[in-house]
């Protein structure tokens, strides 16, 4: 099956813990994708998709791994998560989502956030939207790569 | 007059464990035909969903767990409505209600849980109603706009629960009455359990724990209230029962198929016959904490058992990692999880480490250096990487004073176990990588 898709990774050994990929991330998701509109002005305000871990001079930003597996697909009640068959894509249809929290538990790398004002399970998309991820884009330190994968 | 068809593959159950076949068949089988059999009348739907039916805020669109062409798109007979009377393995047909007979190469009995309805005088009232379809959140949300406004749910576990939180939205009055000493026992331990005790008294729910419903009473045939077993009387127009479900394994009773307290499958979801196949409520299969076959009524392990079936079913060797309990709570407003063995058996040498502060709890239990169980209350972001531990069987000893840290997260992991976390890609063998321009890379996979 041709698969069309791109994938994200971090560079533990270059990441600096600055957070700008969560500021940046949140900035893709808000209404204004304005950065000083989506901090200041915007009520709801999205959840950061990816987290940046921290421990001692080890850090990396880690995302959903859109798992060729993914458990929180197999696990979600309501059928709002699917994997797309031909990107590969893991997404979360908010309108379908219930916010029963089952797929935080089921994903191992904890990258699905309960986002508690919205009731809805928060997760990377990807950006499909841009033209890189706005986490890769504005990663000042090359710490996140972006790699597009055409399988054939 | 009998009529008879025949099928490749045949699944009873059109719910999480059925749908889930159907998906694995289709990916390895496109053309075998595939019958689905149910006694609902619904397309699939999402069966946690239905206190939110009660509760007016979702109709069955809504509920649907797969597209409304699902069935077409997979190609699926669907019979639904329609109940299976017998199963005659010998034969591998089953018969339905209306001397309907097909018959099968590979069937998969997916057929959920019979809620428990202990014997109670005067059960059998207008008003009373187990809490386990969609039609019964029909039925109950009928009563409630005929004026029901005071209810006794007979059980404080997530049905029981989940039953009243949809009633209190709807302005009726609940009393829980609970044989346990405490709520939500089966899946909370008491710190837990208390904690959820106060958000819902919070919300005007009362309890009566320690107690049973002995009689149900009422004239002409109608619910007007309960007896409890210490003689206390309830005045009430509903009476849920909710105590819980048992394994729905009637069709193979008159079988040779092995059955403890649920159907025996093994790590390819096969009963002991090698073409019928079991999963979800119905079957009793691996659980990795307990290491042993358990009945774990929990939506994900029906599906993913399911999953399973289907890939064996459609000739693809697939296993069963297993599953374990683990559930979400949020009702009344208190975010809960919890997973595995929460109350530690007392044969079962253990290490819990807990805290509580401000609200929140977190509890881990510990075996032989392994995660065997957690609890967490109102912060639950990390419960998936918790559960992660658990699933994978990792030796928590060298970090576990590190799990009850507001730092923890996969960065805690020891390395091996964190390097698989972090999914690097062997950077070297892609030939182009840039951070900034996406530079295509085919990954050439034959």
């Amino acid at each position: 099956m041709k698969m069309i898709t791109r994938k994200v990774y971090p560079k533990p050994e270059v990441c600096m813990a600055c957070r700008l990929c969560e500021v940046y991330c949140v900035v893709a998701h808000s209404k204004s994708q304005d950065i000083l509109k989506a901090f200041k002005r915007e009520k709801s305000r999205p959840m950061p998709r990816l987290h940046v871990e921290e421990k001692g001079p080890m850090s990396f930003a880690l995302g959903c791994r859109h798992c060729d597996e993914p458990l929180c697909v197999y696990s979600c009640l309501t059928g709002a998560i699917t994997r797309d068959p031909v990107t590969g894509i893991v997404a979360v249809d908010t309108d379908k989502c219930v916010g029963c929290w089952t797929c935080v538990i089921a994903c191992p790398y904890g990258a699905i956030s309960p986002d508690m004002n919205r009731k809805k399970a928060s997760k990377c998309d990807l950006c499909f939207h841009l033209e890189t991820p706005a986490c890769v884009a504005n990663c000042p330190n090359e710490a996140l790569v972006c790699v597009a994968i055409n399988e054939n | 007059m009998w009529r008879s068809m025949r099928t490749d593959y045949l699944i009873i159950g059109n719910s999480a464990g059925g749908i889930g076949a159907v998906e694995a068949i289709r990916q390895i089988d496109r053309e075998g035909l595939i019958t689905i059999i149910s006694d609902e009348p619904y397309p699939v739907y999402s069966r946690p969903l239905i206190s939110e039916h009660l509760a007016g805020e979702m109709d069955l669109v809504g509920m649907l767990y797969r597209s409304d062409d699902f069935y077409t798109v997979n190609k699926v007979q669907t019979i639904f409505g329609k109940e299976v009377v017998c199963l005659d393995i010998a034969a591998g047909e089953v018969e339905l209600a209306d001397t309907e007979k097909i018959s099968y190469q590979k069937l998969l009995l997916s057929t959920g849980g019979n809620p428990i309805f202990p014997p109670m005088d005067g059960s059998d009232k207008r008003g009373v109603f187990t809490f386990t379809t969609l039609d019964n959140a029909k039925e109950i949300a009928e009563m409630v706009k005929e004026g029901s406004r005071k209810a006794v749910v007979i059980g404080g576990g997530l049905i029981g629960i989940s039953v009243t939180d949809a009633l209190k939205k709807l302005g009726v009055n609940v009393i829980i009455v609970e044989l346990m000493g405490r709520i939500l026992s089966a899946v909370l331990d008491e710190e837990a359990s208390r904690m959820a005790r106060e958000v819902v008294e919070a919300a005007d729910v009362e309890f009566r724990t320690g107690h049973t419903v002995k009689t149900i009473v009422g004239d002409d045939g109608i619910v007007s209230g309960v007896i409890l077993d210490d003689g206390e009387e309830i005045e009430c127009d509903l009476v849920i029962v909710a105590i819980g479900v048992v394994p729905r394994i009637d069709l193979v009773k008159d079988t040779d198929i092995k059955v403890n307290r649920g159907i025996l499958v093994d790590r390819h979801m096969a009963t002991s016959n090698p073409d019928v196949y079991a999963c979800g409520d119905v079957a009793e299969s691996y659980d990795f904490i307990y290491e042993d076959d358990r009945v774990v009524p929990i939506w994900p392990n029906a599906h993913i058992g399911g999953r399973i079936a289907g890939y064996n079913m459609a000739g693809k060797e697939a296993e069963y990692h297993g599953g374990t309990a683990m559930n979400s709570l949020k009702y009344f407003g208190l975010s809960i999880v919890s997973a595995g063995m929460v109350n530690p058996m007392r044969d079962i040498e253990c290490e819990v480490l807990s805290q509580r502060d401000d609200g929140r709890y977190q509890k881990f239990v510990l075996q032989n250096g392994k995660l065997v169980g957690m609890v967490l209350v109102r912060d639950i972001e990390k419960a998936g990487i918790y559960f992660g531990l658990m699933r994978d069987g990792v030796d928590v000893s060298d970090f576990k004073d590190s799990l009850l840290s507001e730092e923890f997260g996969i960065i805690s992991l020891p390395e091996n176990i964190l390097r698989k976390r972090l999914d690097l890609p062997d950077l070297s063998k892609l030939s182009a990588v840039t951070v900034r321009e996406e530079i295509e890379v085919v990954v050439d996979e034959g």
